[in-house]
């Protein structure tokens, strides 16, 4: 970018992205703060005009926001956790030579190529179907009574699907800083003395620190919009209605446009919230 | 403590035996250098007596303790890498107590210990740096402090200096001879420069496709190379080897003679030839002479500066009683 030229250039090249993706992103979010200040019922009146912040009070208030908000919560650090700690681990073993080595990364990312939907379809029907799932089948065969997995063990059913689908781009994420990381330094520490445990603990894992900071901030972005996997398998009973799901119900199921848009602002605000701790936190740990 | 002894040691990736039996003793207190062209095995072999690699068959004793089953870090070497291989989050102090700390030593000695180190290589300006604020010089110390502070039976170093600009490296040469001087303790250093051999060594051990072809005292190596390889190997410029007619003359198959021990004569030289290229370095000038009939190209060193230009004629006048005479396998003969 040294002359005038290539500068205005390079302006004009990338207007048109830039364009659309203001488009994109500022017209929804202005539409979604015009709603959430008007009563707008489409099945009952239409738009009935300025309530000014009777949607934002009525969607706090009631009963299942917080109740959502927590959900919320419980589903994107419980998937945090279990991602990156099993991302850790199948990475290094990923990282050890052993035969067929490139047959089985393809498999163990393969699951991030499935759709949410069709992945949470097939956790909901082939495994835990409490007649004819995979895990019934197991549970009899061991003489146990089948577990009705998305209606007494719906969080953490949800969980366990929501993981499978992420710990595949936690654990490519981690296998390549994990193989970026000096053998040499291994080496040294084993000359030093220090067992495989303790290896691990302070000279792998602070290697892996930067990329872990980067599963996390990418994954909590996607997590806290959790929706497929909730609509194809409690569609929100059984306390698996998240922030998302709930003003996804009070838009289409209650047909309430503003209270919905209301949700949706309050949404925005607790993502960025996450996003401000979060970067500050990534902030830190990329700056040295 | 710290006499190292290797008793038919072989090693094998696979099919491939790198290191064929090899018997070496390295005396207690001894600066030993394995010396050869890349890929002879001189850092197999060095990571063989530190424990990274198992050996195929044959024993290592440290100290006269059977140590070829032994761990690594049971083995009391402490080793320093071609690449430093400091720990990049750690500052320089935490890096030098590192080992220090898996010993589970108290606070008090570790305490004691680093700021040893610390001061005798001069890194207390910057002990509490990470390694990535360090220069190449820097970090190399603080590799050898980590070293020096387990106070171990022997040092080993692979190519600790390969990775320093020019200057640094005639530096920290001097720095690593200091070091043995004052700690007395066996170091084994592994390097393809022989110029690094032959300055630092008490002894050279001179390794090609993992054979052994000589050991010796630098100068018993520059004096009395076993063989061809030898010879052409230590030593800068290159010994020239001459066979043919002119090796008979001398009853051998091949004779050797170093650029040092050519004098250029006015006129009536034994040897006759055009001047090449000539490098003037101020002290001495490297003449590359053409067309003496011996086929390859000559080198000349003739001492400070000599006025002589692409083309000129040059007369030539080996030192006949410094002619290295070897027969058709390659081999010294006496």
């Amino acid at each position: 970018m040294a002359t005038k030229a290539s500068r205005s250039a390079a302006r004009l090249m990338m207007a048109p992205a830039v364009i659309l993706l203001l488009g994109w992103m500022l017209v929804p979010l202005i539409m979604t703060l015009w709603f959430s200040f008007r009563t707008y019922l489409p099945l009952r009146g239409g738009d009935q005009g300025w309530t000014g912040f009777d949607n934002y009070v009525r969607f706090v208030t009631s009963s299942s926001f917080w109740p959502a908000v927590q959900t919320t919560l419980i589903i994107v650090l419980s998937v945090l956790i279990i991602t990156v700690v099993l991302g850790v681990l199948l990475a290094m073993l990923l990282d050890q030579p052993m035969w067929g080595q490139g047959v089985v990364r393809i498999l163990v990312i393969a699951p991030f190529f499935v759709m949410p939907t069709v992945s949470a379809l097939v956790w909901k029907n082939m495994f835990m179907d409490p007649v004819n799932g995979l895990f019934a089948h197991l549970w009899r065969f061991f003489g146990a009574d089948p577990v009705s997995w998305l209606s007494d063990a719906a969080m953490p059913s949800v969980i366990m699907i929501v993981s499978w689908q992420w710990l595949p781009f936690a654990t490519l994420i981690l296998l390549t800083a994990i193989q970026s990381l000096d053998g040499e330094q291994l080496e040294a520490a084993e000359m030093d003395g220090a067992p495989k445990l303790k290896q691990f603990w302070f000279i792998i894992l602070p290697h892996l620190g930067r990329a872990i900071t980067i599963v996390i901030l990418i994954q909590t972005i996607f997590l806290l919009a959790v929706f497929a996997e909730i609509f194809v398998t409690t569609g929100g009973a059984f306390g698996t209605r998240t922030l998302s799901y709930l003003i996804f119900q009070r838009v289409l199921e209650s047909q309430n446009i503003g209270l919905g848009s209301a949700g949706g602002v309050y949404a925005i605000i607790l993502a960025n919230i996450v996003a401000i701790f979060l970067m500050r936190i990534v902030g830190k740990n990329l700056d040295n | 403590m710290g006499q190292i002894q290797l008793k038919q040691v072989t090693k094998s990736f696979g099919d491939v035996q790198v290191i064929p039996p090899l018997d070496l003793t390295i005396q207690d207190g001894e600066f030993t250098v394995f010396v050869g062209p890349s890929g002879c095995g001189k850092s197999t072999l060095l990571r063989l007596i530190a424990g990274l690699e198992d050996i195929t068959s044959g024993t290592i004793d440290i100290d006269g303790v059977d140590a070829t089953d032994l761990v690594p870090a049971k083995r009391k070497l402490a080793m320093v890498f071609q690449s430093y291989a400091l720990y990049p989050h750690m500052s320089v102090r935490k890096n030098i107590a590192f080992p220090l700390k898996m010993a589970k030593m108290d606070q008090a000695e570790i305490e004691r210990r680093v700021n040893g180190a610390a001061e005798v290589l001069n890194l207390a300006d910057y002990i509490d740096r990470r390694p990535g604020q360090l220069s190449g010089g820097q970090r190399q110390r603080v590799a050898i402090g980590r070293a020096i502070v387990r106070e171990p039976s022997a040092f080993l170093f692979d190519e600790p200096l390969s990775n320093l600009d020019a200057a640094l490296r005639v530096g920290m040469r001097l720095e690593i001879s200091e070091l043995h001087e004052r700690l007395k303790t066996t170091m084994i250093y592994v390097t393809h420069d022989q110029v690094e051999a032959m300055t630092m060594a008490d002894k050279i051990v001179v390794l090609r496709a993992g054979h052994i072809e000589q050991v010796g005292s630098p100068l018993e190596l520059y004096h009395k190379p076993r063989n061809l390889f030898v010879a052409g190997f230590i030593g800068s410029p290159k010994m020239n080897l001459i066979d043919g007619q002119e090796a008979a003359k001398h009853d051998a198959h091949t004779i050797g003679v170093r650029p040092e021990h050519i004098d250029v004569v006015e006129s009536d030289g034994l040897w006759q030839g055009t001047v090449g290229v000539a490098e003037h370095l101020g002290s001495d000038t490297f003449l590359h002479i053409h067309n003496t009939g011996f086929g390859e190209m000559m080198t000349v060193r003739a001492a400070g500066e000599v006025n002589l230009r692409h083309g000129d004629k040059i007369h030539l006048n080996p030192r006949v009683e410094e002619i290295h005479r070897f027969d058709s396998k390659g081999l010294r003969i006496a």
